[in-house]
């Protein structure tokens, strides 16, 4: 599939935006942006994160006020600040994070917000007509009665774009949309998306995954700094090329390591644990992570990954089976237990569980280690060496940072994983745990992050990979299993599978037949 | 609306806000006092010399001020660690309470002996009111705001019993008190003829010792980690629990030597008048200090100079005393939202 349809050139404008300006104090998030979208055109508007684009797309809807610039739909200027002029206008947008109310049915959350708020009567059935035809002629099935609490993601999505189509947007905005999708839920929304085409809509896509945009877009708006670097028609256009606009310079791949494989440095066995909050259970999970390889997990999010790293993390301990490191059951499971263990920890979530955003750089980089000298003695703690070791971190580590003294919450996400990475590696560890190590950074940073896990494991650790962009684990790993309904995939090596048979895991099939396969 | 975190605190907001902040609560109590007939800037310039203006009304508002270090510092160090301690107010009565038991006569030991005695038992038992709240909260996550609040009301009937019961003084003409400390357990006064007295000194000792743990040692570290962020903390390695019951402990020592140092330093034996909410009002002096234990000194010698102030300048100008406790609650509201202002800023769209 995937010829994506060539009616964008030379067809009437429907958006305009005309020298769009944004500055947030010193920064210039967007300067003098000007482009225009045709009847029934898919542009992918490509950057790095922090390059502009959600800037733009938020003056565009109206969330923002530009300090200079026009936007123009259908011909008319657009009144800056005025999210429902844009939405009368026939402009929708499919957020990243969704905006639904869980709650409620998919009918009600669709039909919300176009209601007049104290109006006694709401027409139901011919609401439900209405959504009705809309997912035949889309092919956005879903059931309108159903609690959007209980959708798949991609059901999900599919709602947030039924609700733009509802208000009868005829511009569509997606905001990193395969970010949560499985492979073949990625080619049911592309496939949409062309019928949406044909349908003469037309759509602005934001992504930082090249080959998406080569696949989907008629052209390709490339963002870098806040400032529009290069346009070019998809056909003509190459993946090097894109991704050198993007970063503004070459970038060389993660080189792959050969090393010989040592002993299993943590022995994982027919582990279970119980769902806890947003974390599915694990049911009866292998795994026999080896000293010098990078052990890649794969899978959708929230099919138990989250369960997995919080096990190993020692935020949680298994309700069943066994957990052995280096040929021994630790006893007593606790984060503190899994740090003596010589576990280094990346956590998922940089601002919960991976720094103190209050504190300082220099208290932050100590946090697992205030307790050891040089860092304190008989509990009294010598700032001295706290802030030589933060010092040390963002020379080795090249982190742009104020201060040691700066509050870590000022820091860029891709600055703040470079010190939790320094904060792991610098000690050494075993084994490592790196839970999406790179989601939510720009692509510099993702290479960093990568080399330095790769020299990590040529060190001799043992890393587990834990990411739900599977390109990063394809590209890094060396034995790969995906998880799918809390229960881990028979390992097999890089280049064993293709990305066809990878996708049918990652969709839950192909699990032997276990006391796991009667999840829902 | 919107609310939204400033990149930089910067150190004009710093100052300027608490400022501004005491500008407004002046503002407010000199329209109550006009209400009440009076002229403000000559009731203010009362108050001031009521607290400051001679060497007697200064010692008065020292002592004043001296119990108040004590429960902000209480109150500063668990509210660091989020651990709401609303208890104060019980704890400095069992501090009074372990003073007379050990402090008239049971322990026949000399004073350099039985001082340091009585405050490590002081210390303990106070630490003991706030543990139970505490491992209430970390075991079941029970609320301790609610526990802590309540169970001053449960301490204070406790004290009434034992006032009327085993610890009544036998001589004290049926008045619900109990005996006198001993010569050995009491503190001397600083000055020949004076209330001021060594509690003071005792209460600026533990303000600096507070500081030295907060800023400097790994304790310290741990509870403000815990304050931050207990998810992170956790991860990190931190033993959230142990830390809550450590600062329980320290919260709770800190506030039982506030009823020591009144016991033992000023009025000798232990009532039911013995606070007049200095537990309570030890949160209004964290706060006003923004939980920092140096400024808790400040903080403390602040309020007690309006408390004392108002009381003197209520004898001259006929205006009602209780303006000083609107004060001090105007200024702790004032406070809040100017520490608020130094870190959010607010967006009108």
């Amino acid at each position: 599939m995937a010829t994506a349809p060539q009616i964008g050139a030379g067809a009437t404008t429907v958006l305009r935006l005309d020298k769009i300006t944004k500055r947030f104090g010193p920064l210039l998030a967007n300067d003098a942006i000007s482009f225009a979208l045709g009847a029934g055109e898919v542009v992918a508007l490509l950057g790095e994160n922090g390059a502009g684009k959600t800037t733009l797309m938020n003056i565009l809807f109206g969330h923002y006020l530009a300090d200079d610039g026009v936007v123009e739909a259908f011909g008319r200027a657009l009144p800056p600040g005025d999210p429902r002029a844009t939405l009368a206008a026939g402009i929708g947008m499919v957020h990243q994070h969704f905006t639904l109310a869980d709650n409620l049915s998919v009918l009600d959350n669709i039909a919300l917000g176009t209601q007049p708020l104290f109006s006694a009567r709401f027409d139901a059935a011919k609401a439900r007509t209405r959504i009705a035809e809309l997912s035949r002629s889309f092919g956005l099935e879903v059931d309108p009665q159903a609690r959007v609490a209980d959708l798949t993601v991609g059901e999900k999505q599919r709602v947030e774009i039924l609700k733009a189509l509802y208000r009868d947007a005829r511009i569509l905005i997606l905001d990193e949309p395969t970010a949560v999708l499985s492979p073949l839920e990625t080619d049911s929304l592309f496939q949409t998306l062309e019928k949406l085409v044909e349908q003469g809509l037309s759509i602005i896509f934001i992504s930082h995954k090249l080959g998406e945009v080569m696949r989907i877009s008629n052209r390709v708006l490339v963002l870098r700094g806040g400032r529009l670097v290069g346009e070019r028609q998809t056909a003509s256009a190459t993946r090097e090329e894109l991704a050198e606009l993007m970063i503004g310079g070459t970038l060389t791949g993660p080189g792959k390591h050969s090393v010989q494989q040592g002993a299993v440095a943590l022995d994982l066995r027919a582990i279970h644990t119980r769902a806890s909050g947003d974390k599915r259970a694990l049911e009866g999970v292998d795994l026999q992570l080896r000293a010098g390889e990078i052990f890649g997990i794969a899978g959708v999010s929230g099919n138990g990954q989250a369960s997995l790293a919080a096990l190993i993390s020692g935020m949680i301990a298994q309700d069943g089976g066994d957990l052995i490191i280096a040929g021994e059951s630790p006893r007593g499971w606790s984060p503190r237990e899994a740090l003596r263990q010589g576990i280094g920890r990346i956590p998922e979530d940089r601002h919960h569980e991976g720094t103190l955003g209050d504190m300082s750089v220099a208290e932050n980089v100590i946090s697992e280690r205030y307790g050891e000298q040089p860092y304190s003695r008989w509990g009294v703690i010598d700032w001295r060496a706290a802030v030589n070791f933060a010092k040390k971190l963002i020379g080795e580590y090249d982190v742009k940072c104020p201060s040691p003294a700066a509050r870590i919450r000022l820091l860029s996400g891709g600055n703040m994983q470079k010190l939790i990475l320094g904060r792991v590696l610098d000690g050494r560890p075993r084994i490592v745990l790196a839970n999406q190590p790179t989601r939510g950074l720009d692509v510099g940073a993702v290479a960093y992050v990568h080399s330095r896990l790769l020299k990590a494991c040529e060190e001799g650790a043992a890393i587990l990979l834990i990411s739900e962009d599977l390109d990063e684990v394809l590209a890094l790993a060396d034995r790969i299993g995906v998880m799918s309904k809390g229960r881990l995939s028979e390992p097999f090596r890089r280049g064993e599978k293709s990305l066809a048979e990878i996708g049918a895991l990652m969709a839950g099939h192909g699990f032997a037949e276990g006391e796991g396969a009667h999840a829902h | 609306m919107r609310i939204e975190p400033v990149d930089a605190v910067s150190w004009r907001a710093t100052l300027g806000y608490p400022a501004l902040a005491i500008l407004a609560t002046l503002a407010f109590a000199g329209v109550l006092v006009m209400l009440a007939g009076a002229n403000p800037f000559a009731v203010f310039g009362l108050v001031l010399k009521g607290a400051f203006g001679s060497q007697f009304a200064f010692l008065e508002t020292l002592t004043r001020a001296t119990p108040l270090i004590f429960t902000g510092l209480a109150v500063a160090v668990a509210f660091r660690a989020k651990l709401w301690n609303i208890g104060a107010e019980a704890q400095l009565y069992i501090g009074g309470v372990v003073t007379v038991v050990l402090g008239t006569g049971a322990l026949p030991w000399a004073g350099f002996a039985l001082k340091p005695a009585i405050i490590v038992a002081v210390m303990m038992a106070g630490a003991l009111v706030l543990l139970v709240p505490t491992l209430l909260k970390s075991r079941f996550g029970v609320d301790e705001v609610v526990t802590t609040l309540l169970l001053n009301f449960i301490v204070l009937l406790f004290v009434s019993m034992l006032l009327e019961g085993v610890l009544k003084n036998p001589m004290g003409m049926g008045w619900p008190q109990s005996r006198r400390v001993i010569e050995a357990a009491s503190l001397p006064k600083i000055l020949q003829g004076k209330r001021l007295h060594y509690g003071f000194v005792l209460a600026l000792v533990a303000a600096i010792s507070v500081w030295f743990v907060m800023a400097r040692t790994t304790l310290g570290y741990e509870m403000r980690a815990v304050g931050h962020n207990p998810q992170a903390a956790r991860f990190a390695g931190i033993r959230v629990n142990l830390v809550l019951v450590k600062t329980a402990l320290l919260s709770g020592g800190l506030a039982a030597l506030a009823g020591f140092s009144e016991v033992a330093g000023l009025k000798g034996n232990l009532s039911l008048d013995l606070s007049p909410g200095y537990g309570y009002t030890g949160i209004v002096v964290a706060m006003l200090a923004m939980l920092h234990p140096l400024g808790v000194i400040a903080a403390a010698i602040f309020v007690a100079g309006i408390f004392v102030g108002a009381d003197s300048m209520s004898r001259a100008a006929r205006v009602p005393s209780y303006i000083a406790d609107v004060t001090v609650a105007t200024a702790l509201l004032t406070m809040v939202a100017a520490i608020l202002l130094t870190r959010y800023r607010i967006r009108w769209r």
